[in-house]
Parts: structure tokens; C-alpha cells; sequence
């Protein structure tokens, strides 16, 4: 997908201002934010079972070379073919080749975030295949020619008027505006795709080392047909999807729906090893599974190492106050929130996303949900730290932070400015002690007033005290 | 090297493993972990097998009851589709095709579903206490179509084989069969989604209702 992060500022700026947005965005707090909260509160040892998942995702990023080994062997041994890919790139390339060596005419989607970051499906569809997503949110943006705003709920920032429009527009069908019918109106529309596809593909939520298996975590059942239906399946995922075992995954399943959507469970956990075996009546013909880097390696070996444990859950951007007001097309890449402002920057350069981990609070709101403990907070500081080590601020920034820095290092010069900035700082807070209008942060001073020094800095106060 | 081994050797360097020591270190772990795969933490058990069971598919939206013997599997289901006056023409897994359809009044085949397919009927590899779940194998005798194409979907669950968690359906596909069939898939009620609005739509692509009959208990 094409990077957009630097026009963060200006894309916020529009989001704000766009009524629709603010109201798609309110149904996302209120459901996912309170579900969540109440689905836990049936783990009683909840804080015991996150340290265990941080340290399971942490096991399985210390030894993640031995588990890929592995689970490479278990795959092959049960038929599926493994491929490894450096870039998105070269993961779209394997995905045409595979669909061209297998005659593929039309291909059904299940999500798959990777997948967005290559840009899979503008590939594919410049080939000339049919690409079909089947989530219905992934369904009603590809309609919509977007791009995802939410890693699990990718249609969030649409209300139901304007999916009933875009419904009326491509489906030519009477215009319907209950949810549940529309919801019916998508199954007559793409079930025939489901029949008739050559190709699946899907993510993973997870590759299990023990057995070779890659597995999904889906509502529709739409994940399921994609894995079942089309007589060639094709899984993509990173590197840092792998976990050990099979108890390694049950386990964090019972933070992942909770965190991602309130759900105890979710609908269907899909775990598919190899494609159909002997006297199968479903199953596809061949099963690829590609392992993916495109930067994750870069990641593993820096020290935002921790975000690679995300298991993908979307608390984090539920819960930022950031992304509530301003929606996940704002971020410019695929992942939005606090684990995109970390992850966007990693992945495809800081010097592309300079604004994302200054878009934060650090109110450590997601740092409290996330349900594998990564300190998302810390995470973006190291990132600020990084844009001034580099030199990435704007030139203003630097220019200020430079002129400090000269004064901060010259007492005598110090005193003298500083002494200066509180007697004019004084003068223009007037009768009232308020400075209205703060010169170079006119937007700051906008909405409210900066209280005026008293006249006198710390250091004479001092002195005149003692 | 190829991209394989060059994103490997990537690893191994982020990884820091430079001496042949730190390697075969990393190496017994893994083996130690795979061999044993530990269970992590759960959270507290105080409840019965078959009420939680029951207790849990009605919170997925899914509906239950009880009957006592096989062979009663035909009028219930005839009951249920009369009840919610839903098609009486059926597709089910083998293991069911000798109970007496045709006298409760149905017509039911043993065949994979079709997309024609109104009602599908399946068993189950075992069932999950904790959370209400269907665990379903793939195999020349267990289609997945019929709990994933018909509208409806009728599970016809052995109370003795409701185990407790995911945890112990792993232990009970291992003992069994040994392997993973090639999917393994857990089913938990009707299929849904919130992606509109965040309203929950019961229905989507997979079934619209999922009855499940405990037999025995």
C-alpha cells in the first residue's frame, strides 16, 4: 500500500471535520471499549495470563530461526509447500505465479493485513484476475476503492446510510437500510464467488512450529469457504506470526477475542494443516503457506523488538484517544493506532512517518490493554529520540532546540534571556496576568490563554528569598 | 543463499546467536517446548462439563437440548425444523445416514452440502465446555460443507464427549488420532458480524442458526 503517514496532520485536520467519520467513530468506542472490559472480567487471573502470552510471543521471537525451521518441516511433511519472501514484492509475485501455474481466473480473499502492505490485490488485479474480498468490511471497502481504518473492523469509519449507497450503487438492488438486510443482500452477492473461485487467500493469525499448521481467528465464515471451497489455498504471513504449540495458541486465544472484539471466542478458529488428504471430499488440491519479512527482521533486531509481539487485537487503537477522534486513514499505511504509529515508522521508514509517533498522548492507555504487554508509549519515545538523533525534526525545532541547547550550556547568557523572556512575558499578560496571543504558537493560543510570568525568573526569585 | 536462508541468517544475527553454544541452546529449547508443549495458565474451572456446555451455547446464540438416545436424533430434529418451520429436506455425515429419517417425516442424504442446501447435519470430534464450541475434523466422512454451507446447522454432540477446554480437545486428538486431519475447525454458534456500525448480524456467510442436540448425559 502506498504511504501516506506524512500527511497526517492535514488528513487529522480533515477527519475532524467530517461529521460522518465522528459518528462511525462513536459506535466503535462504545461497543469495543465496553465489550472488552466486560469480557475479562471472566478471566479472574487475567494478569497471570498475560505475562504468560508476552512470554510466549517472547519465546517464540528468541528463537524464532529454530520455530520457522520447523514449522517448515511439519508443513512440507503434510504436503503444503512453503515459500519466504524478502519484500511485498516478492510476495506478489509468488501469489501470480502460483495463481498462473494453477490457471486461476477469479480468487476470494479472506482479511489479510499483510496483505495490505504489499498491495496484493491492485497486483493481482492488474494481471487480470478477479480478486474478491470476503469479509464483509474488506467487501464494502474494496467496493468503496479504499483502504482499510481498523486492523479487525475495516469499515468502522462508514455509517450504515452510506454502505446502503454504496449497496444500491454496485449491486443495482433496491436500497436497503436494516443492517441485517443488507447483511443478507452480501451473502446472495458473494456466495456465488465462493462457489466459483480457483483460489483462496488468507492470512494467518498464527503458524504453529509443532505441527505446521496456520491457523485464523474469522466471525463470518467467510474464512473458512476461502480454506475450503477453491482447489488452491494460499496462506501469507510474517515471520513473527509463529508461536510454539498448539497450547501456546488456545491460550492466547482467550485474550485475543476478548481484547479484539469482547467475544469469549470468536465464531470459527480455522486450523489447516497441508491441503486435502486421500478420501477428502473437501479441501484444496494445493496449500501454499508464504513467509513473509518485509522488515520484521530490521524490527527483530532493533530495539523496538516488543512490537513484534502484537498478536493483532486492535485494543490499542479501540482505546487511544488519538485514534477515537481521528479514525485510521489519518496514519496513511495499514496499521493505524499506537501499534501503527510504531509499527508504519519500522517498517517503512521513520523519515516517511515522522509525524505518527509524535501523534500520541502517551496517556498509556493502550499500553494498559494491550494484551501482550508491549510499551507502546516507550516505543514511540524511542522514535522521538530517534528523529532528533537523525535529524528528522523540521528546521525550526532543530534551529530552537539548538539555540537552548548554546544558551542552556552559558549560565550568565541563560539568566540573561530567560530574565528577559519574564519581564516582557509580564508586560504583555497586561492588567489581567494572561497572554492571549502567544507568538510561534498562535495554535496553541487559539482555544486558551497562557498565564503570564510573575516578572522575575526562578533564579532571582531565589536569591532574593534566601 | 537463497531468500530462505538469507532471512534466517537475518534472524539468527538480530538474534545475536554468534557462538555455536548460544545456537544449539536456542535449538533444545525449542525441542524441549515442542515435545512437552506446556499449558499455559486457565482460568478457574468451578463448573460441570454439561451445563457449562449448554449454558454457553445459548450465550453464542446458538440453541440446545437433550435427548437421551441416538436414535431419538430424527424426531428432534424434525420437532426443531417444524418449530422454526424451516425446510425438512437434509444433508448429514454418514455416520447418520442408518437413523430413521424417512418415519419423522424427513428427507435426509448423506452427502457433502451443496450451496442448494437448506439444512445441514453434523457430528463432532468433541465439544468445549468453557466456551460453547463445536470441534470439528475434517475427513473423508466428516464434510465441512455441512456445517458451513446450509442456513442451518444441526450438531448432534455425545454428552460424554464435552471436554473442558481447547486444551483437552488437543490432548484427545492427540491420543486418538495421532495427527492434525487437515483442519481442524471450532465452531462457535451462528456465523455473524459487526462490521456495519458495529451492529451485531447473526447470519452472515456461514450459518444463520446453529441447533445442537446433546445426546445422553
Amino acid at each position: 500500500m502506498q504511504v501516506t503517514s506524512q500527511q497526517f496532520k492535514r488528513k487529522a485536520a480533515e477527519a475532524l471535520a467530517n461529521p460522518q467519520l465522528r459518528k462511525a467513530l462513536g459506535n466503535l468506542r462504545a461497543r469495543m471499549v465496553s465489550g472488552r472490559a466486560r469480557s475479562l472480567l471472566e478471566l479472574e487471573n487475567l494478569e497471570q495470563i498475560r505475562e504468560a502470552a508476552k512470554s510466549a510471543r517472547d519465546f517464540a521471537l528468541a528463537h524464532l530461526d529454530h520455530l520457522l525451521e520447523r514449522f517448515e518441516l511439519n508443513a512440507c511433511a503434510r504436503g503444503a509447500q512453503v515459500h519466504w519472501a524478502e519484500t511485498g514484492d516478492e510476495v506478489n509475485q509468488l501469489v501470480l505465479e502460483i495463481a498462473r501455474r494453477n490457471a486461476v481466473r477469479k480468487i476470494i480473499k479472506s482479511k489479510s493485513m499483510l496483505g495490505e502492505e504489499t498491495g496484493l490485490n491492485h497486483y493481482l488485479e492488474a494481471a487480470g484476475i478477479e480478486v474478491r474480498e470476503t469479509d464483509l468490511g474488506e467487501y464494502i471497502i474494496q467496493e468503496a476503492r479504499e483502504t482499510p481504518s481498523h486492523i479487525i473492523a475495516p469499515a468502522v469509519h462508514r455509517t450504515a446510510e452510506e454502505v446502503a449507497d454504496l449497496f444500491q450503487q454496485k449491486h443495482k438492488l433496491p436500497r436497503k437500510t436494516d443492517i441485517g438486510e443488507m447483511t443478507r443482500e452480501a451473502r446472495m452477492v458473494l456466495r456465488p464467488h465462493f462457489l466459483t473461485a480457483d483460489m483462496g487467500i488468507t492470512g494467518a493469525n498464527f503458524l504453529v512450529a509443532e505441527t505446521g499448521t496456520s491457523m485464523i481467528v474469522t466471525n463470518e465464515g467467510n474464512g473458512r469457504m476461502t480454506t475450503t471451497l477453491p482447489r488452491v489455498h494460499v496462506a501469507i504471513a510474517g515471520i513473527e506470526k509463529v508461536l510454539a504449540t498448539l497450547e501456546d495458541v488456545a491460550f492466547i486465544l482467550r485474550l485475543l477475542t476478548r481484547s479484539a472484539t469482547g467475544q469469549p471466542i470468536s465464531n470459527y478458529l480455522t486450523f489447516t494443516t497441508g491441503p486435502k488428504q486421500a478420501g477428502d471430499k473437501d479441501g484444496p488440491d494445493e496449500f501454499h503457506i508464504i513467509i513473509v519479512d518485509a522488515g520484521r527482521t530490521r524490527v527483530l533486531a532493533s530495539d523496538l523488538r516488543a512490537a513484534l509481539r502484537c498478536i493483532r487485537c486492535g485494543a490499542c487503537m479501540n482505546h487511544c484517544p488519538v485514534y477515537q477522534s481521528v479514525g485510521g486513514h489519518a496514519y496513511g499505511w495499514v496499521y493505524p493506532g499506537p501499534i501503527g504509529a510504531v509499527l508504519t515508522p519500522a517498517y517503512v521508514g521513520l523519515d516517511n512517518a515522522l509525524d505518527l509517533p509524535n501523534a500520541a498522548t502517551l496517556c498509556n492507555q493502550c499500553g494498559v490493554v494491550c494484551p501482550v504487554k508491549i510499551p507502546l508509549p516507550d516505543l514511540m519515545r524511542k522514535l522521538r529520540e530517534q528523529q532528533v538523533e537523525r535529524g528528522l525534526r523540521p528546521w525550526p525545532e532543530r534551529l530552537t532546540l539548538k539555540l537552548w541547547a548554546w544558551a542552556a550550556l552559558r549560565p550568565a547568557a541563560y539568566a540573561w534571556i530567560t530574565g528577559m523572556l519574564a519581564r516582557i512575558g509580564r508586560w504583555a499578560g497586561g492588567s489581567k496576568r494572561l497572554i492571549h496571543k502567544l507568538p510561534g504558537g498562535a495554535a496553541w493560543s487559539r482555544h486558551r490563554d497562557m498565564p503570564a510570568p510573575s516578572g522575575k525568573t526562578f533564579r532571582e526569585l531565589y536569591r532574593h528569598r534566601r | 543463499m537463497n531468500t530462505r536462508d538469507r532471512i534466517l541468517a537475518r534472524i539468527r544475527l538480530a538474534l545475536d546467536r554468534g557462538s555455536a553454544t548460544a545456537q544449539s541452546e536456542s535449538a533444545a529449547a525449542v525441542r524441549d517446548r515442542l515435545d512437552n508443549h506446556p499449558r499455559g495458565p486457565s482460568p478457574a474451572r468451578d463448573w460441570e462439563r454439561v451445563p457449562r456446555f449448554r449454558e454457553r451455547c445459548f450465550s453464542l446464540s446458538s440453541t440446545v437440548e437433550g435427548i437421551a438416545r441416538l436414535e431419538q436424533v430424527p424426531g428432534a430434529v424434525a420437532r426443531y425444523l417444524g418449530e422454526n418451520a424451516l425446510p425438512l429436506a437434509c444433508v448429514c455425515w454418514p455416520e447418520f445416514s442408518r437413523l430413521e429419517w424417512a418415519a419423522a417425516g424427513l428427507q435426509v442424504e448423506a452427502r457433502p452440502a451443496t450451496g442448494e442446501d437448506a439444512v445441514g447435519i453434523s457430528g463432532v470430534f468433541c465439544a468445549i465446555a468453557e466456551t460453547g464450541t463445536l470441534m470439528l475434523l475434517s475427513g473423508p466422512d466428516s464434510y465441512a460443507t455441512t456445517s458451513l454451507l446450509p442456513e442451518t446447522h444441526i450438531a448432534v454432540v455425545p454428552a460424554a464427549r464435552i471436554v473442558r477446554s481447547i486444551e483437552d480437545g488437543w490432548d484427545l486428538l492427540r491420543n486418538e488420532r495421532g495427527a492434525l486431519p487437515r483442519q481442524v475447525t471450532f465452531v462457535s454458534g451462528p456465523s455473524r458480524i459487526a462490521d456495519i456500525e458495529m451492529t451485531l448480524v447473526l447470519g452472515i456467510h456461514g450459518p444463520y442458526r446453529v441447533h445442537v442436540i446433546v445426546v445422553g448425559g
